[in-house]
């Protein structure tokens, strides 16, 4: 019979721990402040924004990149915060759906648009999906066909989607409509 | 899930990757992470140090040189390619393969390189590569070499890089006038089901020379030289375009899976190539 050695340790490494490459000093902007911090290699961005941060708006979802419930903006780029490391980020700049109505400030456009038009049910999704349409902001260049793009990176079982295009069209391209009907 | 411990490298120079790569230790590059962190994530890789290359600033370049070809360094973003107007002016079959890739949230992290190197078979990048006859430039301390995209994919994420060599750029000759690329996803943003990617450089006398890829269909994107042979000095016609894509697809015989059988990849990607041929014979004239 043949022995496999399955079982048997290949060799002894060094516990990846007991190095210090495995922590970092990090320094990194997040939601404009400036933020200091001790982290382990493997630690995602998503859980140091929110088991270090206590920023949990972000949500945790697939951690496979699939679903976008952790989007938010690194360096102005809508992401997947499940997949980065937070050492990576050393030096970046950091958005997250508590940036968009700071403790206090009433909501924003974006997110009184998903209320008026009922763009989120269970709402565990809606910080992805926030966050993915605030990287347009700014843009010139926002279209339907560019917002459903967006969309497109983010996943809801409650609503069915319909809804969420409707408020994402009507925050982001409100002043095309007002427009075309100030043209009619 | 999350992550197994590993060591994380940030070198600002060529020579910190290098000299981590050929070190006996696992050491993996970390790009974008777009591919890599969801296999660590669900523990399908362990690696024991990862060493990330987007600090250095040599490998962050996106430029054509005087001979007209395009370099992409193994730092560039997706999106950076994505929204160049040059590639999309001179490389509209890489604009196009990109425009694929995943999602916006994906593609403003994932970098070229990384795609081409990790290497899945039903990922866009290495067939347009192999479209347009990439070149990948591979650097360990023992030197450089370069690699035709056509001797780089060897099996499902398995690539002829040695351990210790790192993609430092991959280089796109001039690309022809005469393109398409197409995939069929079931959702957009998965990954294809099947695609193509074709580019063919002809006038009114007949095809000069093609270049046919096919991805989601294979162990590895894969080249159809057959099918090129068949449409090389002929004017493209349907019936041209009838017998390049029972060629292409007649030695295809990718496994059943989950999402589709293997019967069905290769329908899906004979009706792809068959448009794509003829789109790609059109803009030749344009």
């Amino acid at each position: 019979m043949t022995e496999t050695h399955v079982s048997r340790p290949r060799r002894v490494a060094t516990p990846p721990l007991s190095e210090p490459s495995a922590w970092h000093e990090i320094e990194l902007e997040v939601n404009g402040e400036a933020i200091r911090a001790q982290v382990e290699s493997r630690l995602l961005l998503v859980d140091f924004l929110r088991h270090r941060l206590g920023l949990t708006g972000t949500h945790v979802g697939c951690e496979q990149g699939s679903c976008g419930a952790c989007t938010v903006l690194i360096d102005g780029q809508a992401s997947r915060s499940c997949l980065a490391f937070a050492v990576q980020l050393d030096g970046a700049s950091i958005r997250t759906v508590e940036s968009l109505a700071p403790a206090g400030a009433p909501l924003n456009d974006l997110q009184r648009a998903f209320h008026e038009e009922h763009g989120l049910q269970c709402g565990f999704c809606t910080p992805g999906f926030l966050m993915s349409l605030t990287a347009l902001e700014g843009r010139d260049d926002v279209d339907e066909e560019l917002v459903h793009e967006h969309l497109d990176g983010n996943l809801c079982r409650c609503t069915g989607y319909q809804n969420i295009k409707k408020a994402a069209c009507h925050a982001l391209l409100h002043n095309t409509v007002a427009v075309e009907e100030a043209a009619r | 899930m999350k992550p197994a411990p590993f060591d994380y490298l940030a070198p600002t120079n060529l020579e910190g990757v290098l000299d981590a790569l050929a070190s006996d230790r696992e050491v993996k590059v970390l790009a974008g992470g777009q591919s890599l962190i969801p296999v660590m994530n669900l523990r399908m890789g362990h690696p024991e140090v990862l060493v990330d290359v987007s600090r250095i600033e040599a490998l962050r370049g996106i430029a054509v040189d005087a001979d007209g070809a395009l370099h992409v360094g193994a730092g560039v973003r997706q999106a950076t390619v994505l929204d160049d107007v040059r590639v999309r002016e001179r490389w509209p079959l890489l604009t196009a393969a990109l425009s694929f890739i995943g999602h916006p949230q994906i593609r403003s992290r994932g970098t070229v390189c990384g795609s081409i190197a990790h290497a899945d078979s039903a990922a866009e990048l290495p067939a347009a590569a192999l479209a347009l006859g990439a070149t990948i430039v591979a650097v360990s301390r023992r030197g450089e070499r370069h690699i035709c995209a056509d001797d780089f994919f060897l099996a499902p994420f398995t690539t002829a890089l040695d351990d210790d060599e790192l993609v430092t750029e991959v280089i796109f000759p001039a690309a022809p006038s005469g393109w398409a690329f197409d995939e069929f996803a079931t959702r957009r943003g998965d990954f294809a089901t099947a695609g193509v990617g074709v580019a063919i450089d002809g006038d009114a006398d007949g095809v000069r020379s093609c270049r046919i890829a096919l991805f989601g269909v294979a162990g590895t994107a894969v080249r159809c030289p057959d099918a090129e042979a068949a449409l090389v000095g002929t004017a493209v016609d349907e019936a041209a375009v009838a017998a390049a894509v029972a060629t292409g697809t007649a030695g295809l015989h990718p496994p059943d899976d989950i999402h589709a059988t293997g019967a069905y990849r290769v329908e899906i990607a004979g009706r792809l190539l068959s448009t794509a041929i003829a789109t790609a014979w059109e803009r030749c004239h344009d």
